[in-house]
């Protein structure tokens, strides 16, 4: 604003700080590469080249998630994996953001019986559910884009 | 390195030790002197296609024992159709085998007929077959791309995904759902084809031979993926056969048994197609039988094809099981009845069992239905074949690395959802 | 190679352990024999090794529970899918077995693709397989409570949510803040 109207095309931008840590958050927010049942293959789905999900800045997925940023859970969780889920979710480093992909994960889906957790916010905090059952790519990829409008709106205080 | 959890108490205190008292009849004796090591192949895995828990027990790098424990999508499926009736059942058999929802409904809605005895006209027969081959093709595009992907080759998976959005559209047409459409109804389909069905699918047919002429010359005869798969993951057909093995991975070892053929259902015997058979039963032949099935799928639905028509009747007309269509009930008030008797109760079936068996991708899927005599199944088992071939993991990949173990489980081509239900 | 003629199982059965077969059934076209449950490996095996029969695939094994109306003779039956592939016929054994003491002898010894259809028997109805060579839970997790395919475990469900049960449901959802 006020350099550059003074000092001309110098190839400087100013911003605030919060903009431009959020920009660098969701410019690559590579999730955890975790597929749990049958949203799992709709996020393939979208990760494959028809839906693309690199051009929002999940390129890879990582296998191990104290190198990811997202933990999308795409299927039911059942008693047996609800510890392994919470585990996962508490080795991620924070910064961390978790979508809850599905009816199952989001509140237990078709399945209201003894094996299922209703809803893997039971365990661990969502920030954005997705619902579908499963999920057509464009609902996931709204689901993201709405995470990235939530992480944006984020200021100093909030950041973990 | 922890074999029993139980969620309270980790959350609670983060314990990672157990003791190996649990393992005493699994692992060999040198897992107890420290001689060879235990490593988890935990649930959370990249390769293992779900959340699949092997324990093995490694000398070096190669595997004496493998433990598979399962049960981490347990969902507990057969009891939930038990509370419910027949028609809201299958919405529940699709979610089983998820890569082939509709071979689930299948066996669940053939049980239901020979149980209560209700006909499906020839129409809709030559629809579920299309439809079955169809989602055969998109199943095993599913395998094809994980299992390339688990040994290297990443652009095959790209290549398979983009073929199966074409397949996935064919099915959103008929069903209106990409994947767990609920289709085939006990009695025949849910509803008649469109008229964007059959120009799509001839479109599709006169694409997809190119396509699978890309996948096998990129892997076929690749010298990393002959060196990778052959002579790996070995099973001879008689052990094949004493362990329950069905479907590819059986006839990957040479043994000729394809229900389609050997107990044709739904009109199957009317189709002219070959079974692919292997020979040494190792991963490359398994492979082998999966692509040459694809030919076949395209050679079924060409004829299907042309001998399907626009018009007819999809689902038989027999209105104790079916509900009649809207523009009846204004016209009948048998309609009227039968439609509330449907809708709110449900029909009934005797208080027998029965058992069918169905070709899916995997191998043979059994459904044993016992009814009540009322309204909800008194039990609904589901064989799948995926729990059977992940129990013969063990003898498969005795003496192989661990690389070779992702090959041996990608080949088995197993679904976590329909192993644990 | 000359295959032997195709027996029928329950007269092949009959005759050579007859205080075995209790019953044969037909329906639909399927076969089913009722054999005592301490038999039924003698019974498999025979099946299985009598040239004319060679039932050597094992598709299934399912169990039964038929609580709380009683028309049968105990509370859980097993049902034994066998097939033959020399002769392409299938064939149901089915055994019923008592509540007090529900114990049936494993056929791994015939069929070694019995192991874990066994295992997810005892894990879901809670009937025990002697000479079982692993005996532990399959699906469930090992400190499981109970047997969840029995007819009297209740499916366990979430209500639903109104506003006069939202607190209690609401206090197994800590994390749920938005």
């Amino acid at each position: 604003m006020g350099v550059t109207s003074k000092l001309g095309n110098l190839g400087v931008v100013t911003t605030t700080l919060d903009t431009a840590v959020n920009w660098a958050r969701t410019g690559a927010m590579w999730p955890l590469l975790f597929g749990l049942a049958c949203c799992a293959i709709e996020y393939m789905s979208t990760q494959a080249s028809n839906y693309d999900m690199s051009r929002f800045g999940m390129e890879l997925n990582r296998a191990t998630p104290r190198q990811a940023d997202l933990l999308i859970v795409s299927g039911r969780v059942t008693r047996k994996m609800a510890p392994v889920v919470r585990q996962l979710y508490d080795q991620m480093a924070s910064p961390k953001w978790v979508i809850s992909m599905g009816d199952c994960a989001s509140c237990g889906g078709v399945y209201n019986n003894y094996a299922v957790v209703q809803g893997v916010d039971e365990i661990i905090p969502v920030d954005v559910y997705v619902a579908g059952c499963p999920p057509r790519p464009e609902q996931l990829l709204h689901g993201i884009l709405t995470l990235h409008q939530k992480v944006q709106s984020e200021t100093i205080s909030q950041w973990a | 390195m922890a074999v029993v959890q139980s969620p309270d108490s980790y959350i609670q205190e983060g314990k990672w030790e157990g003791n190996l008292e649990q393992l005493k009849g699994l692992v060999s004796e040198r897992a107890f002197t420290g001689e060879t090591m235990l490593l988890n192949m935990g649930p959370h895995h990249p390769s293992t296609h779900g959340v699949l828990r092997v324990l093995l027990e490694l000398d070096g790098e190669r595997i004496v024992t493998a433990v598979p424990d399962i049960g981490y999508l347990h969902t507990g499926i057969e009891k939930s159709i038990e509370a419910k009736t027949y028609e809201k059942g299958v919405t529940l058999t699709d979610r089983m085998d998820y890569l082939s929802p509709l071979s689930n409904n299948m066996a669940f809605c053939m049980a239901v007929e020979k149980l209560a005895d209700i006909d499906v006209p020839e129409r809709a027969q030559l629809i579920r077959v299309m439809v079955l081959e169809l989602q055969r093709i998109a199943s095993h595009l599913v395998w094809l791309g994980t299992h390339a992907i688990d040994l290297g080759a990443m652009s095959v998976l790209l290549y398979c995904f983009r073929e199966r959005e074409k397949v996935l559209d064919m099915l959103e047409m008929l069903s209106g759902q990409r994947m767990m459409g609920s289709y085939i109804r006990p009695g025949g389909v849910w509803r008649d084809i469109t008229p964007d069905f059959k120009p799509a699918l001839r479109k599709f047919l006169d694409e997809f031979p190119r396509s699978i002429n890309d996948y096998q010359a990129l892997l076929e005869k690749n010298p990393l993926w002959i060196d990778r798969t052959q002579g790996v993951g070995v099973i001879e057909p008689e052990v094949a056969l004493a362990w329950s093995m069905t479907g590819p991975s059986l006839r990957g070892s040479g043994v000729n048994w394809d229900i389609r053929k050997a107990e044709p259902y739904s009109g199957y015997e009317t189709f002219d197609f070959n079974v692919p058979l292997g020979e040494h039963g190792d991963v490359y032949d398994r492979f082998m039988c999966r692509i040459l099935e694809l030919w076949e799928s395209v050679k079924i639905l060409d004829q299907g094809y042309k001998r399907l028509s626009d018009k007819g009747p999809f689902r038989t007309d027999n209105r104790k099981y079916v509900p009649p269509p809207r523009s009846e009930l204004g016209r009948s008030m048998e309609a009227v009845i039968h439609h509330f008797k449907l809708w709110t109760e449900g029909f009934s079936v005797p208080d027998e069992e029965v058992y069918v068996s169905v070709e899916s991708p995997r191998g043979e899927i059994g459904c044993y239905l016992h009814g009540t005599g009322g309204t909800k199944p008194r039990r609904v088992h589901f064989k799948t074949p995926s729990l059977i071939h992940v129990s013969a993991l063990p003898i498969m990949s005795q003496g192989h690395f661990i690389a070779d173990l992702v090959a041996i489980i990608g080949s088995v081509d197993i679904v976590l959802g329909d192993c644990d239900r | 190679m000359q295959i032997p003629p195709a027996l029928d199982p329950a007269e092949a059965v009959q005759v050579a352990m007859p205080d075995s077969l209790l019953e044969v059934k037909l329906f639909r076209g399927e076969t089913t024999l009722i054999i005592k449950p301490d038999d039924i490996a003698k019974v498999a095996q025979y099946l299985r090794d009598t040239p004319g029969l060679v039932y050597n695939f094992l598709s299934d094994i399912s169990a039964v529970d038929y609580y709380p109306d009683y028309n049968r003779p105990e509370r859980f039956g097993v049902a034994y899918h066998i097939y033959s592939m020399l002769y392409n016929r299938r064939l149901r054994l089915k055994v019923f077995v008592p509540e007090e003491a529900p114990e049936v002898p494993t056929v791994t010894s015939v069929w070694p693709g019995a192991n874990w259809l066994e295992r997810e028997i005892f894990d879901m109805m809670g009937i025990n397989f002697s000479g079982h060579p692993d005996m532990r839970r399959l699906l469930m997790p090992q400190d499981w409570d109970g047997h969840p395919h029995r007819r009297d475990y209740p499916l366990g469900y979430e209500q639903v949510q109104f506003s006069f049960n939202v607190e209690d449901i609401l206090k197994h959802k800590p994390l749920a803040k938005e």
